[in-house]
């Protein structure tokens, strides 16, 4: 092997690298959706080593449903500071009250559809001609036909039929005035590939990655946490058991996995030895019906 | 570990989603949830049998609306490889859903149905592999199951396949006789195949040498963008971001910035944010030049010692890929890399024919899938090389200034 080969890391660093200068470039307002989960720290990472030695060039938004765990809540903070970056907050509390939205109910009522809502009126607020989403098409089967610069009308909403053969690593993304691009940089990673990534470069995680005690109850084989923002029912068990999250997302839609791993190593491992996908294990959102990501989709939500 | 980027091709009916699921599950990427979903969906089928062809199922919308979304992507792991699979659909819009998928693969996977052996259709996907110089190509010869696993049969194929191969000039041919359903030489040898000494098509796709793929000869980079932090301890900080498009570029190179033809040196080169010695293909580098010139987006550093063309009239090969017919005398858009010029397509000299390769003359306009030879003409100079010679220098799409859609894939000459 010769001293100019790239493993599949590197490699696939280079092309998201080239991707988020390529946004920079072409776009006069970008905007990266921060989560707090690993996969937009990861893109945050990726953004920071594009630009270095200057800034990343556009703000971090969180669309906050309300429901995220205090622990990546606090995490999001400490990186937005240390990376430099302008934090944007938009809380869908507030869209609710002001558009007279109904909360869906329900044992686990989830905000997730309504995030979209807060996320439309973002855009428009800071008029966001493109907006950075870490979704991966190894996720799920309506990601796997994603384009990396995906063309979204003014409603936001992604149509199979205009989008755009992508070829070689060329992104058009020119627009009309108010359409927006949703670009996926980490398009070709998997989740293991994000994993070990962060292994390789030492990334921090918010704590809740890892094994620990929590207060959770059992639904359907699913592990959810206490909050005040799920039903608790008479037959519920609350046992406190030692888990850790495979994905972070809301605390009313995220499911934990037991766990005693308590580093990159050993996470690593246990995901390499599951034999369940990421989003059948963690989110409780995606059993609802078996096109829930492609209807989401389609309704602007990323 | 590296990478590797594979298309496959072939029709509905040559067992293309299965070799697809096969490979997927086979080699155990499928997880416990996924494959609990399509066993819900196969409940025609006898019991116990998955259909494996539901793995790679499109969306509610393309059912609905009765279309196909170009390509999907699949990803699976070994311990040696990681894999990026662009599933193409099989008939409709076959050319454009084709040159897309294939326009990053390092290799191809062209299926051939043991009972029909070389068709039309083999002879169109390999043409294809050939205008996009695709470097590998596997030929696995499907259903030998329902030829009675015959070597004869196989040995034909092989014949016929490699006088295709010969007028195309495809090299680096392996053939592989299996059976997606059965599962046959796919991961594991088959013990069904006596006679076959070669291996299954999973070793083949985790040993095939991929990194001479890469140029590394000619250095080609496009800046993407220019890094100016204007802080206090940075203040005159320029660095040109871009991804190297081929080639190794060192500190002290001669280079120079073109289409201007300023001539400098490399001063400092880094890679995400450390200071490095060299950079080579296909990095995202950042460059720093001794002197002061002007450099924007789109220019390109090459070495002073080897230049690429500059020229503001060329030939190209195009595939068409959109529903309003390209007339001669139309304006687009040219994005080479990243650079992006008003370019007129002066004449449209002749159409290929994607079965034959016969030169066809043009009546009226060039429809959605054709692929012509045309004589362009940018605003000012566009930097390139011939896609023959190096491909990720001589490859570009043009893109309608009105519904701002990419319309062609771009093969300069």
């Amino acid at each position: 092997m010769s001293n100019y080969h790239l493993d599949y890391l590197e490699q696939l660093e280079a092309e998201s690298i080239h991707i988020f200068r390529e946004i920079a470039a072409q776009f006069e307002r970008p905007a990266l959706l921060f989560s707090g989960g690993k996969d937009s720290i990861t893109l945050v990472h990726l953004a920071r080593k594009a630009f270095t030695p200057g800034k990343i060039p556009f703000p971090l938004v969180h669309v906050d449903t309300g429901h995220n765990f205090p622990e990546a809540l606090d995490y999001r903070d400490q990186l937005a500071a240390e990376v430099g970056a302008t934090l944007v907050v938009r809380q869908v509390e507030d869209t609710i009250r002001k558009k007279n939205l109904t909360e869906p109910k329900g044992k686990f009522a989830s905000r997730n559809w309504l995030q979209t809502y807060t996320l439309l009126d973002t855009i428009e607020e800071f008029a966001f001609d493109a907006c950075i989403g870490g979704a991966r098409r190894d996720e799920e089967k309506a990601r796997a036909k994603e384009r990396i610069f995906s063309v979204r009308d003014e409603f936001g909403q992604w149509d199979p039929k205009l989008q755009r053969p992508e070829l070689w690593n060329i992104y058009n993304g020119r627009i009309q005035k108010g359409e927006n691009v949703r670009v996926f940089p980490i398009s070709n990673w998997t989740e293991l590939d994000i994993w070990n990534y962060i292994r390789k470069e030492n990334i921090g995680l918010p704590s809740i990655y890892f094994s620990h005690d929590r207060e959770v109850i059992e639904h359907e084989g699913q592990l959810v946490a206490m909050s005040e923002f799920i039903r608790i029912d008479e037959d519920d068990k609350i046992s406190t058991r030692r888990v850790r999250y495979r994905t972070v997302g809301d605390m009313t839609c995220t499911a934990a996995v037991e766990s005693t791993a308590t580093n990159l190593d050993q996470v690593i491992e246990e995901i390499i030895a599951t034999r369940v996908s990421e989003r059948g294990e963690t989110r409780i959102d995606d059993r609802v019906t078996e096109a829930a990501m492609e209807d989401r989709k389609k309704n602007g939500y990323f | 570990m590296d990478l590797l980027r594979f298309i496959t091709a072939g029709s509905v009916d040559d067992g293309k989603s299965t070799l697809i699921g096969r490979l997927l599950y086979d080699s155990k990427n499928i997880l416990i949830d996924q494959l609990e979903a399509i066993k819900k969906s196969t409940r025609n089928r006898e019991a116990g049998e998955v259909d494996l062809a539901l793995l790679t199922d499109g969306l509610r919308a393309e059912r609905e609306q009765g279309i196909t979304i170009d390509v999907a992507y699949r990803y699976f792991a070994t311990d040696k490889r990681k894999f990026i699979i662009a599933d193409a659909p099989g008939h409709v819009q076959y050319t454009r859903n084709m040159v897309t998928g294939a326009s990053n693969a390092n290799l191809i996977i062209i299926l051939v149905d043991a009972r029909q052996g070389v068709v039309e259709q083999t002879r169109r996907h390999s043409i294809i592999a050939s205008l996009l110089r695709i470097p590998h190509v596997v030929v696995a010869i499907n259903k030998m199951d329902l030829v009675g696993h015959s070597q004869d049969v196989y040995n034909n194929i092989i014949i016929d396949y490699a006088e295709v191969a010969r007028q195309l000039g495809l090299k680096d041919i392996t053939y592989i006789p299996i059976s997606a359903l059965n599962g046959d030489n796919i991961v594991d040898r088959s013990q069904t195949f006596s006679w076959y000494e070669g291996k299954p098509l999973l070793e083949v796709l985790e040993e095939v040498e991929v990194d001479n793929d890469i140029n590394l000869v000619d250095p080609r980079f496009q800046v993407q963008l220019v890094i100016r932090p204007q802080t206090e301890e940075l203040h005159d900080y320029r660095g040109y971001a871009g991804k190297v498009i081929s080639g190794i570029y060192k500190t002290g190179d001669k280079v120079t910035v073109l289409p201007a033809g300023t001539e400098t040196t490399i001063a400092k080169l880094e890679v995400a944010g450390a200071e490095v010695a060299e950079v080579f293909a296909p990095q995202a580098a950042v460059i720093q030049l001794a002197d002061d010139v002007d450099v924007s987006r789109g220019d390109s550093i090459v070495s002073s010692d080897n230049k690429p063309r500059v020229s503001n009239e060329f030939d190209a090969l195009l595939c068409w890929m959109d529903e309003k017919p390209l007339l001669a005398g139309n304006k687009y858009y040219i994005q080479h890399n990243s650079r992006l010029l008003r370019v007129v397509v002066k004449s449209i000299e002749y159409k290929l024919d994607v079965n034959s390769l016969d030169q066809q003359p043009v009546e009226g306009g060039v429809k959605l899938n054709e692929v012509v030879k045309v004589k362009m003409k940018t605003a000012s100079p566009l930097v390139f090389d011939p896609y023959e010679a190096i491909g990720s220098n001589g490859n570009a799409i043009l893109v309608d200034e009105t519904s701002n859609s990419t319309v062609a894939a771009v093969l300069l000459q």
